[in-house]
C-alpha cells in the first residue's frame, strides 16, 4: 500500500466504477443496443455496411455479437470530413473537436450537451479515481482548443469541485511561475512536458519536490514505467496515466486508479474489444492485440467498433482498488506508423505531403524522433536535389524554411529540416526506413 | 563572355571537401579558382576548372551532385581602388552581386575576380559600357598558362 496516495472522499460519480459484473454486463447491452440502433438509423455509412453483411439492429442480442458488427476506422473520418458521421442534427451539437488526420485535413469529432456531460462525467470519474477530490488545485496544461485534451480536463476538475487553473501549454516559465504561486496539488500534461517543467524549474531553482503537486495527470503520448519512476523520482506527485482519443470522446476512455497498474476503461461508456489487426479476431483477455472501442452513449457521434490501432491487452484481474472495470495494458506501439510527438499524431504520409509540396518531387528522407531532457526531438533530413541546390546560400536558405513552414502548416509541429548530401540517408531493398525513433517507449 | 562555375553541396563534416577533390584530381582536371560558402549545416563548394564539362561527367560519377552557373570573369587593376572602380560602376546601375572571389593569377599589375550576378546579361553590359574589361574564355586560359 506503500504507493498508494491519501484516501479521497468517495464521489457519487464513481459508483459506476464498482458495478456488479452482472449489472455492468447488462449495462453495456442495454447501450449498446441502443447506439447500434441510433447509428443504424442515422449514420448512413454504418446503415450500409450493416447491409452488406444482412444485418439488423435486431440481430444483436448478446454482448459475444459485437464480433458480427461492422469495424469503423480513422479513413471513415477522414472521408466523411468534416460532417458526415454525425447522428444528431447540427441544431443539436454544441462542440467540435478535431485532431490531426493522415492527409493534413483533421478528422473532426462532435458533442451534444448530453454528449459534453457524459465526457465530463468520465473525466471526473478519472480524476477521482487518482484520487483527486473537490478542494484541489488543478493546473491543466493540456492545450485548449481543438485538442480534447484541454477542454476535456477542465470540464472534468470543474465538475468534481476542483479548482482549475486552464493555463494549457507552452510558455514553461510562466507554468512554473504559476506552480510555484498558485499552489497547484494536482497537474494535466504530457509525461514528456512534466519531465521538462522539472528540468527546467532545476535550472530556475524551482525543486518541484518542495512543490504541493499531489497528483499527476498524464496522457495523450505513449510512455513507459522508467518514465513513471523519473517523474515521481523529480517531484513529489504520483504519476498517473489517462488514456483517451478524440474520435472516441478525447480524454476519459481510461484512468489509472491509485494502484497505478494500468488504466481501467470506463466499460459502461466505452465497450473494449481487442483483436488481432491482422485477422481481425477477437483476442482473448490477457492477450496482446489492437484496442477496439465503441461508444456506448455517445449521440452525436456514435463510434461502432473503432480500430484505435493502439495495442495492448485487456485484464480482468482483479485490481486491489475494487473497481469492476477491466484495466488495459500500457501502450507502448501502434499497428499502423503513426507517431505520437508531443501529443500530436504524425503520419510520415504527411511528411512527404509537405516535401512534395515544396519540392515538386518527392526526395529521399527519414524522420528522426528523439527525446531530449523528456522532450521530444523531429528531425527532417532531406537529400538535397538538383531543385533545390543553388550556389547561393541565401536561395538554400530559402528552400530550407519554406521545407519547415510546410512541415509545420501540414502537421502543425515544428521540425529541424536538415539538407543532407545526395545518397547519404540509407536505401533499404524494398520500402524504404523512413522513421528512425530513438525514444526508448 | 560568361564562365561556367560548378557548384556542389558539401554536408558539414569532416572529408566532405575530400570527395570532390579527389574525384577531380584522379582524373587530372586542376582546380584554377573555388570558393566555398558556410552554414551552420552544410557548405557550397563553388569551382571553377577549364573543361567544366568533363569536371561535372566525373564529378557526378563521384555521387556528388552538381549545378552548373553562368558567372563573369573581369579584370582589375592590383592596387588600391581596383576593386572600387568596378564595383562603382555596379552602383550606378544598381546591379546586385551575389558574391565575389578571386583568381590567384595576376600578370602585370593586373589581377581576376569572379563575380556572380543576379542577372549576368545585363551585369555584363553594364562592366562593359563603364570600360571595365570582362574576360573571355580564351584570355582567362592564356592568363592562366603563366
Amino acid at each position: 500500500m506503500s504507493k498508494i496516495n491519501q484516501p479521497a472522499p468517495f464521489h457519487p460519480a464513481s459508483a459506476m466504477d464498482f458495478l456488479p459484473l452482472p449489472q455492468l454486463r447488462e449495462t453495456q447491452l442495454t447501450r449498446l443496443k441502443s447506439i447500434v440502433q441510433r447509428a443504424y438509423d442515422r449514420v448512413p455509412l454504418f446503415r450500409k455496411r450493416m447491409e452488406e453483411r444482412s444485418l439488423t439492429p435486431d440481430d444483436l442480442r448478446t454482448l459475444e455479437d459485437t464480433v458480427k458488427l461492422p469495424f469503423s476506422a480513422k479513413a471513415d473520418l477522414r472521408d466523411a470530413y468534416p460532417f458526415g458521421l454525425f447522428a444528431s442534427p447540427l441544431s443539436e451539437i454544441v462542440r467540435f473537436h478535431a485532431s490531426s488526420g493522415t492527409t493534413g485535413k483533421p478528422i473532426v469529432v462532435a458533442y451534444t450537451q448530453e454528449d459534453v456531460d457524459d465526457w465530463s462525467r468520465a473525466m471526473l470519474r478519472s480524476f477521482a479515481a487518482c484520487g483527486v477530490h473537490s478542494g484541489d488545485i488543478v493546473h491543466n496544461a493540456y492545450g485548449y482548443g481543438l485538442f480534447t485534451g484541454g477542454l476535456g480536463a477542465h470540464y472534468g476538475a470543474e465538475a468534481l469541485g476542483a479548482s482549475v487553473i486552464p493555463v494549457s501549454g507552452g510558455n514553461t516559465d510562466r507554468q512554473i511561475m504559476v506552480l510555484k504561486d498558485f499552489g497547484a496539488t494536482v497537474i494535466c500534461c504530457t509525461p514528456s512536458y512534466f519531465i521538462h517543467l522539472i528540468d527546467r524549474g532545476a535550472e530556475l531553482g524551482v525543486d518541484f519536490k518542495h512543490l504541493p503537486l499531489r497528483v499527476g495527470v498524464f496522457g495523450a503520448e505513449p510512455w513507459t514505467e522508467s518514465m513513471r519512476q523519473r517523474i515521481e523520482a523529480g517531484s513529489a506527485l504520483k504519476a498517473y496515466d489517462i488514456y483517451g482519443l478524440t474520435e472516441i470522446v478525447g480524454p476519459g476512455v481510461a484512468m489509472e486508479c491509485l494502484c497505478q497498474a494500468g488504466p481501467h476503461v470506463f466499460e459502461d461508456m466505452f465497450y473494449p474489444e481487442i483483436i488481432d489487426p491482422q485477422t481481425c479476431e477477437p483476442c482473448p483477455d490477457g492477450v496482446e492485440g489492437e484496442l477496439v472501442l465503441t461508444t456506448l452513449c455517445k449521440r452525436a457521434m456514435p463510434m461502432i467498433r473503432y480500430r484505435t490501432r493502439d495495442i495492448t491487452a485487456l485484464t480482468a484481474e482483479p485490481c486491489p482498488c475494487g473497481r469492476t472495470l477491466r484495466r488495459i495494458m500500457r501502450i507502448g506501439r501502434r499497428s499502423d506508423d503513426m507517431l505520437i510527438i508531443r501529443g500530436v499524431n504524425l503520419f510520415p504520409s504527411q511528411i512527404e505531403a509537405a516535401l512534395l509540396k515544396v519540392e515538386g518531387t518527392l526526395p529521399h528522407y527519414q524522420i528522426v524522433v528523439d527525446r531530449v531532457k523528456g522532450l521530444d526531438t523531429l528531425e527532417v533530413q532531406v537529400e538535397v536535389t538538383p531543385n533545390v541546390l543553388s550556389d547561393t546560400v541565401g536561395a538554400m536558405e530559402a528552400v530550407h524554411r519554406k521545407l519547415a513552414h510546410s512541415i509545420e502548416s501540414i502537421t502543425g509541429l515544428r521540425a529541424e529540416v536538415r539538407l543532407v548530401a545526395p545518397h547519404t540517408i540509407q536505401r533499404s531493398e524494398g520500402k524504404a526506413k523512413r522513421v528512425i525513433d530513438k525514444r526508448k517507449l | 563572355m560568361k564562365l561556367k562555375q560548378l557548384s556542389l553541396f558539401l554536408q558539414n563534416e569532416p572529408g566532405a571537401l575530400t570527395v570532390p577533390c579527389r574525384a577531380l584530381a584522379a582524373a587530372g582536371v586542376n582546380i584554377m579558382t573555388f570558393s566555398l560558402a558556410d552554414t551552420q549545416q552544410y557548405g557550397i563548394l563553388r569551382i571553377i576548372v577549364r573543361d567544366w564539362e568533363k569536371a561535372k561527367a566525373v564529378l557526378e560519377d563521384s555521387g556528388c551532385l552538381v549545378k552548373v552557373t553562368d558567372v563573369v570573369a573581369v579584370e582589375v587593376l592590383n592596387r588600391p581602388g581596383g576593386l572600387l572602380a568596378v564595383l562603382e560602376v555596379l552602383e550606378q546601375a544598381q546591379v546586385n552581386v551575389e558574391y565575389v572571389y578571386a583568381f590567384t593569377v595576376k600578370r602585370g599589375d593586373k589581377g581576376v575576380l569572379v563575380f556572380r550576378f543576379g542577372d549576368t546579361e545585363a551585369a555584363i553590359k553594364t562592366l562593359q559600357a563603364g570600360g571595365i574589361h570582362v574576360m573571355n574564355d580564351a584570355e582567362l586560359a592564356d592568363r592562366l598558362q603563366d
